[in-house]
């Protein structure tokens, strides 16, 4: 039984495709076999996120309009053979694809995933219809601003319109030095005005852009926001996994520690 | 500049906070213009009961008020019925 989930946010910029990467390689780390797929037909970014931008030959528009076969356009991921993206098309435009090619598309790849997971462009137009019409879940990503959490608000609406009711929260980006200070809204302010569960917080951690420079996601490595995508993994699969610490530790130890690092 | 903070009565995250959840009731309800109507209707249908309405330029509508009890602002309904007739009230007393 494969399960298909949505990683969608309506405001851009918030981390919905480095989420989709990290939560991608953290679930084929655990033994499951996923896809990934790209719905944003002309900004595609996933590939570059995930380092494989070299190995594209053919892309999702190629498989919808049936210019080559499902596994022609596959790219296994070089890390995890149970691993695989599906990539967008740059050179063309949302109109490319329709609900109901994405919902054929995405039942042909349901027997051989675990999961497909989709990374939803921003905005809710024909991109954002595309992306949840076949999806079972969806996760929510959002930041501590207003600006996103707004506009998440509105997402959640438009998915339960379209009866996708399992929908989960991940706050990206939090910064616990400024929600001490009360500069930052906390994740139980967010949870608090979304009322969505939430299936994990990712603190604000320069890896992440260190690990995007690289195309090397880092779920599951040492450093907070590794560990914090890797839990995320976990409590997709059902288990109980309490939240973590997102302070970074700036002890006086823990700098002597970088030194020799 | 810690003493200017410890008489600042709110931090901006309780701000921001405050802001949203406001913000978000009006955007929800301007989310279903449907639920809009409902009351509308059955505004209209309470209201002539006692008196003559215009339903034409009848504009009902979720607005922010200042709060007498709570301190910022609140939700309001806000609701503009010009009356055409009030003889008709009159009538059934």
């Amino acid at each position: 039984m494969s399960e298909v989930i949505v990683i969608t946010s309506g405001k851009g910029g918030v981390g919905k495709t480095t989420s989709t990467a990290n939560i991608g390689t953290g679930l084929a780390k655990l033994g499951k076999s996923v896809v990934m797929i790209d719905t944003d037909i002309g900004l595609r970014n996933l590939d570059v996120v995930m380092g494989l931008e070299n190995r594209i030959v053919y892309n999702l528009v190629d498989v919808v309009e049936g210019n080559c076969r499902m596994k022609q356009a596959l790219i296994k991921d070089k890390r995890y053979s149970n691993l695989c993206l599906l990539p967008s098309a740059q050179t063309r435009d949302k109109t490319a694809v329709n609900p109901e090619q994405m919902v054929k598309l995405i039942d042909e790849l349901r027997p051989e995933f675990d999961y497909i997971l989709l990374d939803c462009p921003a905005g809710i137009e024909q991109g954002f219809k595309n992306a949840i019409a076949a999806a079972d879940r969806a996760i929510i990503v959002t930041t501590p601003e207003v600006s996103a959490i707004r506009d998440a608000d509105r997402i959640i609406g438009l998915l339960e319109a379209n009866e996708i009711h399992k929908i989960d929260l991940i706050v990206n980006r939090v910064r616990m030095d400024m929600v001490k200070r009360g500069d930052m809204m906390s994740i139980e302010d967010v949870i608090d005005i979304l009322a969505i569960d939430l299936i994990g917080a990712v603190p604000d951690d320069e890896h992440i852009v260190i690990a995007t420079n690289q195309g090397e996601p880092l779920a599951g490595d040492s450093s907070l926001a590794g560990t914090a995508y890797m839990n995320i993994c976990k409590r997709i699969l059902g288990e109980e996994v309490p939240l973590m610490n997102l302070e970074a530790n700036n002890g006086f130890f823990a700098k002597i520690a970088k030194l020799f690092k | 500049m810690a003493l200017m903070d410890f008489f600042r009565k709110k931090s901006s995250g309780d701000v921001a906070k405050d802001r949203l959840k406001l913000l978000l009731i009006s955007d929800r309800a301007n989310c279903s213009p449907e639920v809009m109507e409902l009351i509308k209707n059955d505004i209209i249908k309470v209201i002539s009961k006692y008196m003559e309405i215009d339903c034409d330029h009848l504009d009902i509508q979720i607005t922010q008020t200042e709060s007498d009890s709570s301190n910022g602002r609140v939700p309001a309904l806000y609701a503009n019925i010009p009356i055409k007739d009030l003889k008709h009230s009159t009538e059934r007393r």
